[in-house]
């Protein structure tokens, strides 16, 4: 009992205190390498809730791929942090005055939620036949709604993916010219009456 | 456990699904060489689709299990978009022909991206809607940087792709907080939720809204979220900006307002101030932004939000009256646009595509037909009558009101009367001035043909307004829930 | 849901009582799936502390007297000609890419995996479906040559 709370305190602080690194630090690596820690703590968050599908997603998903996909692009493009935060001060003003309004409305949001015991879930709360029996792990309760009540957004989630596949290689793939590539098949298909021909030459002919 | 869902109302996504499918196999294998063959399969593909929307049942029904609505305003909308992207799709061919950049994607983007606005406008779910939205979207964002080699079209896609990211986060994120506040995501649900709680909605109820609603604006361009739109509609390559000012902006228009009219419907008096403002703003930078522009398709990108500031303006009186002056103007309006792209794809000149506005001069000297439809067109966009645009004006002007927004009225009428004057500059230009370098002859046949055909529709339109009209009718009403 | 948690102590368990008894079941099977995770806990907080112990360490033991010339690239006695970055190949990007659109598919395959004694037919042709729509973009970029590396 008591872990489980310290856990959620250290997991919570790791993820403030990453997300900070992540727009503080000097070196563009570093930042994305923040944001992999924040995710993994993210990951122990959603566990303590017993969601372990949805960690194992973030994990697999955001880490394993999207953060490669930030670190290659970091790579690709040479980002002079220094240069890009010059005239950060003439910015301060307006931007401090703007995230101080944009503060206050969080505040003003999350302090008008109702934290009760009794709070009833609104009139429109799902069905109660989709409440998930407690009896059963994360993945299995998702697993049984995806793929036959919430079949059209699984099939056009399959059309996005199928879109961003195909978006991809259209603006990207590039063929050099004059590469020789081999085609193993062709090769091995060839007959020996495509590479020899025999030509009857007269005495003293020549060919 | 439900039995299959019922598949019937979605009949045309599906076959779309399966044409792009077996197209997208057909062009793998065959290669470049059949781009052509697969643009006009994709073209007959869009028409067939448009027929079986047409014949779908009119009855309201909701399938997958409600996540898929279907009902006469739905049909309405999507048949227009199915124009708009067959229209569209015929107009790029000629230019990829004098362009040389044939590729058999284009048309598969353009029907993926269709296959996404129908999505959107069926949605009966907040997510459904997001992915239909994210559907559309993914290929506009390629298409717009189709032409990878030049800076203009990959700067074009990567301004399109990034604040477009950022406007579905924020999309996204409203929907979270709309769901976090009433517990469920579905439309029903929502309007249950918010007519409880009617006139003293939760806080979060309506920042979920703002979000939502910042989100959709970005997809129409109204003002304050235009700032893509003109740099999007200069440096994508020209076809691909006549389908992005006709098809998405008219998915992305029907589904504000059947958000605004359903979920929200109890919510009118917190959104209406919202559309208000963005009505005016839209009408007012439109118009007088668009009077420093000298290319053309920025031009039309300026007119573009003015136009939506228009038809927001039948949005914010929030009836029936309201919303059909808002499909009536949209139905003028894409034909306006795609005669228009038709006339912009034929500025060539010496077998190079040239943008700005000062080369359409003289053009009633070389080509009379074409100066006498750019003249229509421009007319009708000015709103003068007896031309169709006139009569999108005075269905969404009356609607306001009897609504009782007197002065969004009256600040219509003046902003028409300043977008007027870029409109009637390029009259002038083409009757009154000499060209300095002709434009090229040659018209290509399919390209004439719609120029054609849109010019006389809007033309002839006051002669036999009435099956628009009470289509437009017919279809408002059944959003608002009768019949 | 957490500031409930936090501020309990596990001295005796009648607290339990006054938990509602659905929640009650939900609330056990909570602990004891969390118990399993405990290991991976305990794990962490090695690792942390090993690497944290290993940094401290060689901070406090190793001299460190920093100079611009010991700090600066060595290229033969000369000073750097040019930024030692090499230009990026973007093929690098698109392998990513399309690792991560397998991946989803992966992602989704997993709960089907496990639920699908639950959905009968009708999930089993969905997925069907889904894979076949996602090797349909395989045979594209198979024949489009994304998957040769040059």
């Amino acid at each position: 009992m008591i872990i489980s709370a310290l856990a959620f305190y250290l997991f919570a602080t790791l993820i403030v205190a990453s997300g900070v690194m992540v727009i503080v630090s000097r070196n563009p690596v570093h930042s994305v390498l923040f944001l992999i820690l924040a995710f993994f703590n993210g990951a122990g968050l959603f566990i303590l809730l017993g969601a372990e599908f949805l960690a194992m997603i973030l994990v697999v998903v955001y880490v394993g791929a999207v953060a490669v996909l930030f670190l290659f692009v970091v790579m690709m493009l040479d980002i002079n942090f220094v240069k890009l935060r010059e005239g950060f001060l003439n910015y301060l003003p307006v931007g401090g005055l703007i995230g101080l309004i944009l503060l206050i409305e969080l505040l003003m949001v999350a302090g008008g939620w109702a934290f009760s015991a009794q709070a009833v879930p609104g009139p429109g709360a799902p069905l109660s036949a989709l409440a998930p029996d407690p009896g059963v792990s994360n993945t299995l309760a998702i697993g049984k709604l995806i793929y036959t009540h919430y079949f059209y957004l699984f099939q056009a989630a399959g059309l996005v993916l199928l879109v961003a596949m195909i978006g991809a290689i259209t603006l990207t793939l590039r063929t050099r010219k004059g590469v020789r590539k081999q085609n193993i098949a062709h090769q091995v298909s060839v007959n020996a009456k495509d590479r020899i021909e025999l030509k009857k030459v007269k005495i003293r002919g020549g060919v | 456990m439900n039995g299959l869902p019922n598949f019937l109302p979605a009949l045309p996504e599906i076959f779309l699904v399966l044409t792009v499918l077996g197209l997208i196999v057909y062009g793998a294998i065959k290669g470049e060489a059949e781009s052509r063959f697969i643009g006009y399969i994709a073209v007959l593909a869009l028409v067939v689709a448009q027929v079986l929307e047409m014949s779908l049942s009119p009855a309201h029904s909701v399938t997958f299990n409600g996540l898929f609505q279907s009902d006469r305003y739905s049909i309405y909308m999507k048949s227009l978009v199915l124009l708009g992207s067959a229209l569209s799709l015929i107009l790029s061919f000629d230019f990829q022909d004098h362009e040389k950049s044939e590729r058999f994607e284009y048309p598969i983007f353009v029907l993926f991206a269709t296959i996404g606005m129908m999505m959107m406008i069926s949605a009966n779910d907040l997510i459904s809607l997001y992915v239909g939205l994210e559907l559309q979207s993914l290929p506009l964002y390629v298409l717009a940087a189709m032409r990878r080699d030049t800076v203009k079209s990959s700067e074009a896609g990567l301004k399109y792709f990034v604040l477009g990211a950022l406007s579905s986060g924020l999309l996204l994120y409203g929907a979270s907080l709309l769901y976090g506040f009433t517990g469920t995501t579905e439309f029903s649900g929502l309007a249950a939720a918010f007519s409880e709680s009617s006139g003293h909605p939760p806080l979060g109820v309506i920042f979920g809204l703002v979000f939502l609603l910042s989100g959709l604006a970005f997809k129409i361009s109204a003002v304050p979220f235009h700032m893509w739109t003109p740099d999007v509609y200069e440096g994508a390559p020209t076809p691909v900006t006549a389908f992005f000012a006709a098809a998405p902006k008219i998915a992305a228009m029907a589904l504000l307002v059947r958000v605004l009219v359903g979920p929200m419907g109890p919510l009118t008096a917190q959104w209406t101030q919202i559309i208000v403002f963005l009505s005016l703003a839209s009408m007012i930078l439109g118009s007088f932004a668009a009077l420093n522009q000298t290319n053309i398709k920025r031009l039309m990108a300026y007119s573009s939000i003015a136009h939506v500031g228009f038809a927001l303006v039948g949005l914010a009186a929030g009836n029936v009256d309201g919303v059909r002056g808002v499909l009536i103007y949209m139905t003028i309006y894409l034909f306006m646009t795609i005669g228009t792209f038709a006339i912009i794809l034929n500025m060539r000149q010496h077998n190079r595509m040239v943008e700005n506005i000062d080369d359409l001069a003289g053009l009633s000297k070389t080509h009379p037909m074409m100066a006498a439809a750019m003249a229509i067109f421009m007319f009708s966009m000015a709103g003068i009558p007896p031309l169709a645009g006139f009569f999108g004006k005075l269905y969404v002007f009356l609607a306001a009101v009897n609504a009782g927004l007197y002065t969004l009225a009256i600040i219509g009428v003046l902003t028409s009367v300043v977008g007027a004057f870029y409109y009637i500059r390029i009259i002038k230009l083409m009757y009154f001035d000499k060209p300095h370098e002709p434009i090229d002859r040659k018209v290509g046949r399919d390209n004439a043909i719609i120029l054609t055909a849109t010019a006389l529709f809007i033309l002839l339109f006051f002669i036999y307004p009435r099956p628009i009209i009470s289509a437009a009718t017919v279809a408002s009403t059944s959003l608002f829930g009768g019949g | 849901m957490y500031f409930g948690f936090g501020g309990i102590c596990s001295h005796g368990s009648q607290w339990l009582l006054l938990i509602p008894a659905r929640a009650r079941q939900g609330f056990i099977r909570l602990t004891s799936f969390l118990a399993e995770y405990l290991p991976i806990l305990v794990f962490f907080f090695i690792a942390f502390g090993l690497a944290g112990f290993i940094l401290l360490a060689s901070w406090i033991i190793a001299p460190q007297h920093p100079d611009t010339e010991k700090l600066s690239p060595y290229e033969c006695g000369f000073e750097p000609f040019e930024d030692s970055r090499g230009r990026f190949d973007v093929r690098f990007y698109l392998v990513a890419l399309l690792f991560i659109i397998f991946d989803l598919e992966v992602a989704f395959l997993f709960p089907w995996a496990v639920a699908l004694g639950d959905i009968g037919l009708f999930g089993f042709w969905s997925m069907v479906f889904f894979l076949g729509v996602l090797t349909i973009g395989f045979i594209y970029e198979w024949r489009k040559g994304a998957l040769e590396w040059e």
